[in-house]
C-alpha cells in the first residue's frame, strides 16, 4: 500500500473545537484584559493633560493654554526637583543592574550563586515602604549604625544633627531603591537564563580559555539582556517616579516631582491642581526622555561590547576576581540590609525606652502592640478586601487570555506583551492625577471597589508574568489524552490543568496579593482617603516620626505579602503529599 | 459504510506543501503502521485524527470511524484513544483516578465503577495498584495503567505513537502484544505510528512509509 495524492475535496481546517458558551465568550477575554488594564491609564492621562493646559471647569479652567507650564517653571524648587527625579531614577536603574549583572557574571552555576538566589528571592515580597522604613532606622542618624559606632568611634554622645536620610541628593532614596529592585532584576534574570541556554554556551565559552566573567559578560548578557530589558525599563520609570519611598527616604526640600505632584493635588487650594497636572505631565515627560536617553545608551554599549567580544580578550585573572568580589559582596550588603532593617523594625515595634548609644532597648514590650492592635483592624480589613478582590479579578482574567490562546490560538505578539508593561512604564501619578480629577469631575466618590480596579492596572501585569510561562510550558499532550479520553475543553481545565498547575497558580495569586498589599499612590489617590491600607497608615506615620508605631505598622504590612507565599508553598504540599509526580524537581 | 476507520483523498497541507497524503482503511482489529523519519507529520497525522491540531495545518478529504465522519467533531466527542511515548498519567490522581477518569460516564454508579475499575486493573495483572500514586509505578506498570485507561473510555479506534519506544526491549515486546491483543479483542481499528521496524513487524498490518 502506498500513499496517495488526492485533490480536492472539501477543506476543513482542523483545530480545537470548544464548547459553544465558551467559544463567544473566551475569545473576547484578552480584549477585556486590555481594556481593564489599559483603560485608567488612557483615561487618567486625557484625565491629567486636560487641566495641564488649564481646562477644568469644575473648578472654573476654561481657557487652554500653556501658562499652567509656565507657572509650574517659576516655582523656585522646580529644576532641583526635576533633577533629583531623574538622577535618583537613572542612579537607582544602573546600580542595580550592575550589580544583578556582577552577581550572575560571576557567580552563575555556582553554590554561592545558589545561596544568593535563596536569600535573594523572598525580598521580592517585601513591600517597598517596609524595606524604606528598614533601611530609614539603620542609616538614620539615631539609627542602629550610628549607634553600633557610638560614643567609641564617632563620640557622638547624642544623634549627630546630620541630614542622612532625607538628604537632598536623593543618596538615600536611591539605596532604599537599589535594595529592591537587585531582587527583582534578579529574579527576571534567572528567568531569562533558562531560556538563553546559559549553562551550554559558558561550557563552550569556558572550553576556548574564557575566564568565568568574561564568558558570561561575552556570551549570556547579550541574550539576556533582550530579555529583561523591559523589566529594566520598568525599574528605571518607577525610580524615577515613586512616591511611597520617596515621602519616606527621599528629600523634602523640595521633594521630589512625584511627591510635590502629589502634595499640590491634595492642597486645599484648588488651583494648585492647576499646577499638580502640569507637573505629572512633565514628569512623564521627563520620565520618556530618561528612557530614549537610556535606550541610546544600550546602543552605544551594544557596538562597543560587540567590538570587545570580537577582540576576543579571554579575560583578566585580577578583574575577574574584583568582578566577583564586587558582586558577592553587592549581594551580601543588600541581604544584610534589608535583614537589619527587618529586624530594626521589629525591635522598635518592642521597645520600651530605648536611648540613643545603646545599641539594644532598654527595656522590651508589647505595649505598642496593644497600643496599636485595636487600630490595626480596619486598614487590615480593607487591605485584605482591595488586594483579594484585584487578585481575583487578575487571576480570572489572566487565565481567561492564557486559555483563548491556548484553544483558540489568540496569542500575544511580542509587540503586544509591551502593552503589559505599559502600566509598569508610565509614572504612576501622571495618570492616576487624572482619574481623580475625572472623579471628581463626575462626582464618584473612590470606595474599595474602585481602588481595587486601580490596584487591578498594576497587579494584572504580575500575575500574567508569574502565571504566563508554566502555564505554557505544561505538555498539551494532557489535554491531548484527556480529550479522547471524553473529557470537554472545560473538564480538562478544571479537573487536570488547574489541579496540577496549582502550584504555579498559587504563587501567581500571592505575587498578586503583595503587588496589591505594597501600593500607596493607587490607594490614595482613587479612595480619596476613605480606603485606608496599612501602607497608606504606614507612609502617613512617617512624618510623625514615632518609631515604635512605624515598626508595628510596617511589620503587620511586610506579615501579608509572607503569609501568601507561605500559603502558596504549604497548601500544594499538604493537597499533593501523595503524589510524588507533583513535588517540585528540586 | 465500511467499519473501521477509513482515510478518503484525505491530505495534510502547511502553506502549500503537502505533509501527508492518504487513502486507506484500518478494519476494525487491524494494524496500519505508518513509518517515516522525523518531521514527516506522523504526529500531525494522529493531532489531525484527534482533532487537536493547531490551526495552521489545512486538512482536506475525509476521516470516517464506523461511517461516521470524525473531521469538525470536537476531540471529545470523536471516541478515538491514543497511546503516547510517555504515559502521561495524571500526577494529582491515584491509578484509580485517572482510570475513573477516563470511564464512559454511562458507567453509573459508585460501586459500578470501582468494579470495573478492579477488573480492568487484574486484566492487566496490576491488582490491588488502585491506590497507588502512578509516580511511583515502574516503567512497564505506567504503560499497563495508560492503556487501561485509553481502552476504559471504550474508543472506536486505537492511535499509537511510538509507544513502545521509552521501553526496554524484552518490556517492549510483551507491552506490543498486549495492545495489539486487546485491540484485536475489541475489534479496534489501529493507527501505529513508529520509528522501530519491529513494531511494524510484529503488528503485522499494512505498512506506509513517508517522505520526509
Amino acid at each position: 500500500m502506498r500513499p496517495s495524492l488526492s485533490i480536492g475535496g472539501r477543506k476543513v481546517v482542523a483545530m480545537n473545537v470548544a464548547g459553544r458558551r465558551s467559544r463567544r465568550m473566551l475569545p473576547m477575554l484578552p480584549l477585556l484584559t486590555l481594556v481593564v488594564m489599559l483603560g485608567p491609564v488612557l483615561a487618567g492621562l486625557a484625565g491629567t493633560l486636560a487641566p495641564a493646559l488649564g481646562w477644568f471647569p469644575a473648578i472654573g479652567g476654561h481657557d487652554i493654554g500653556l501658562e499652567r507650564f509656565a507657572e509650574l517653571l517659576a516655582w523656585p524648587g522646580f529644576r532641583q526637583s526635576l533633577t533629583v527625579s531623574i538622577a535618583v531614577g537613572l542612579g537607582a536603574t544602573a546600580v542595580s543592574l550592575a550589580v544583578v549583572v556582577a552577581i550572575c557574571a560571576a557567580w552563575q552555576g555556582s553554590r554561592a550563586f545558589a545561596w544568593i538566589e535563596r536569600a535573594l528571592s523572598p525580598l521580592l515580597s517585601l513591600p517597598h515602604a517596609a524595606a524604606a522604613f528598614g533601611l530609614a532606622f539603620l542609616i538614620a542618624p539615631s539609627g542602629w549604625l550610628a549607634r553600633l559606632l557610638s560614643p567609641w568611634a564617632t563620640g557622638w554622645e547624642q544623634p549627630p544633627d546630620l541630614l542622612i536620610v532625607q538628604d537632598p541628593n536623593g543618596l538615600a532614596l536611591l539605596a532604599g531603591l537599589v535594595l529592591k529592585e537587585v531582587p527583582f532584576l534578579l529574579l527576571m534574570t534567572l528567568a531569562a537564563l533558562v531560556q538563553a541556554d546559559a549553562t551550554r554556551s559558558m561550557q563552550v565559552a569556558r572550553s576556548l580559555g574564557y575566564g568565568r566573567s568574561t564568558a558570561w559578560l561575552k556570551v549570556v548578557l547579550p541574550r539576556v539582556y533582550p530579555q529583561i530589558r523591559l523589566p529594566v525599563y520598568a525599574v528605571l520609570a518607577y525610580s524615577a517616579s515613586v512616591v511611597d519611598v520617596a515621602v519616606i527616604l527621599g528629600p523634602s526640600t523640595p521633594s521630589t516631582l512625584a511627591v510635590q505632584v502629589l502634595r499640590w493635588s491634595n492642597d486645599p487650594d484648588l488651583a494648585l491642581r492647576f499646577r499638580a497636572a502640569a507637573g505629572a505631565i512633565v514628569q512623564l515627560l521627563a520620565v520618556g526622555m530618561a528612557l530614549v536617553a537610556w535606550r541610546v545608551v544600550e546602543k552605544l554599549v551594544y557596538h562597543w561590547g560587540r567590538a570587545w567580544i570580537e577582540r576576543g580578550g579571554r579575560g583578566r585573572r585580577c578583574g575577574e576576581r574584583w568582578l566577583g568580589g564586587v558582586g558577592l559582596g553587592a549581594a551580601i550588603l543588600t541581604v544584610a540590609a534589608v535583614a537589619a532593617g527587618i529586624a530594626g523594625l521589629a525591635l522598635w515595634s518592642m521597645a520600651g525606652q530605648w536611648s540613643f548609644p545603646s545599641v539594644v532597648p532598654d527595656s522590651i514590650g508589647l505595649r505598642t502592640w496593644e497600643r496599636s492592635a485595636p487600630e490595626l483592624v480596619a486598614p487590615l480589613i480593607d487591605t485584605l478586601v482591595v488586594g483579594a478582590l484585584a487578585t481575583v479579578a487578575a487571576l480570572v482574567l489572566t487565565l481567561g487570555c492564557l486559555e483563548a490562546e491556548f484553544r483558540h490560538g489568540v496569542r500575544p505578539s511580542t509587540r503586544a506583551m509591551w502593552l503589559l508593561y505599559v502600566p509598569l512604564l508610565v509614572p504612576q501619578v501622571c495618570f492616576l492625577l487624572g482619574l481623580q480629577t475625572l472623579a471628581l469631575g463626575l462626582g464618584l466618590d473612590g470606595g474599595r471597589l474602585a481602588v481595587a480596579a486601580a490596584h487591578l492596572v498594576f497587579v494584572l501585569p504580575y500575575v500574567f508574568l508569574s502565571l504566563a510561562d508554566p502555564w505554557r510550558a505544561w505538555d498539551r499532550r494532557y489535554a491531548t489524552v484527556a480529550g479522547t479520553l471524553g473529557a470537554t475543553p472545560d473538564r480538562v481545565l478544571w479537573a487536570v490543568r488547574l489541579p496540577m498547575l496549582m502550584r504555579s497558580l498559587l504563587t501567581a495569586a500571592a505575587v498578586g496579593l503583595a503587588v496589591s498589599v505594597g501600593q500607596y499612590l493607587p490607594t490614595i489617590m482613587v479612595g480619596g482617603g476613605r480606603v485606608v491600607t496599612l501602607t497608606t497608615e504606614a507612609v502617613a506615620l512617617a512624618s510623625g516620626g514615632d518609631r515604635r508605631v512605624i515598626g508595628a505598622y510596617a511589620m503587620a504590612q511586610m506579615a501579608l505579602p509572607l503569609l501568601a507565599f507561605g500559603l502558596a508553598l504549604a497548601l500544594p504540599h499538604l493537597l499533593w503529599r501523595d503524589r510524588r509526580g507533583l513535588r517540585p524537581s528540586r | 459504510m465500511s467499519n473501521g476507520l477509513l482515510f478518503e483523498s484525505f491530505r495534510i497541507t502547511i502553506a502549500g506543501r503537502t505533509l501527508v497524503a492518504l487513502d486507506a482503511l484500518v478494519a476494525p482489529g487491524e494494524v496500519l503502521t505508518v513509518m517515516g523519519p522525523s518531521g514527516s507529520g506522523k504526529s500531525t497525522l494522529l493531532a489531525v485524527v484527534t482533532g487537536t491540531a493547531a490551526g495552521v495545518f489545512e486538512v482536506s478529504g475525509r476521516v470516517c470511524l464506523d461511517g461516521r465522519s470524525l473531521l469538525g467533531l470536537p476531540a471529545h466527542e470523536r471516541r478515538v484513544g491514543i497511546l503516547f511515548q510517555d504515559e502521561l498519567l495524571f500526577p494529582h490522581l491515584s491509578v484509580a483516578g485517572n482510570l475513573a477518569f477516563g470511564l464512559a460516564p454511562e458507567h453509573r454508579g459508585r460501586a459500578t465503577r470501582r468494579r470495573l475499575v478492579e477488573e480492568g486493573l487484574s486484566a492487566v495483572g496490576l491488582s490491588g495498584f488502585a491506590e497507588r500514586d502512578p509516580a511511583t509505578l515502574s516503567g512497564g506498570q505506567k504503560a499497563r495503567v495508560a492503556l487501561l485507561r485509553t481502552l476504559l473510555a471504550g474508543p472506536r479506534a486505537l492511535l499509537l505513537d511510538e509507544p513502545f519506544s521509552r521501553l526496554d526491549v524484552a518490556l517492549r515486546v510483551a507491552m506490543r502484544r498486549l495492545v495489539f491483543g486487546m485491540a484485536r479483542d475489541r475489534g479496534l481499528p489501529v493507527l501505529l505510528v513508529t520509528h522501530d521496524p519491529a513494531d511494524a513487524e510484529d503488528a503485522g498490518g499494512p505498512l506506509i512509509v513517508l517522505d520526509a
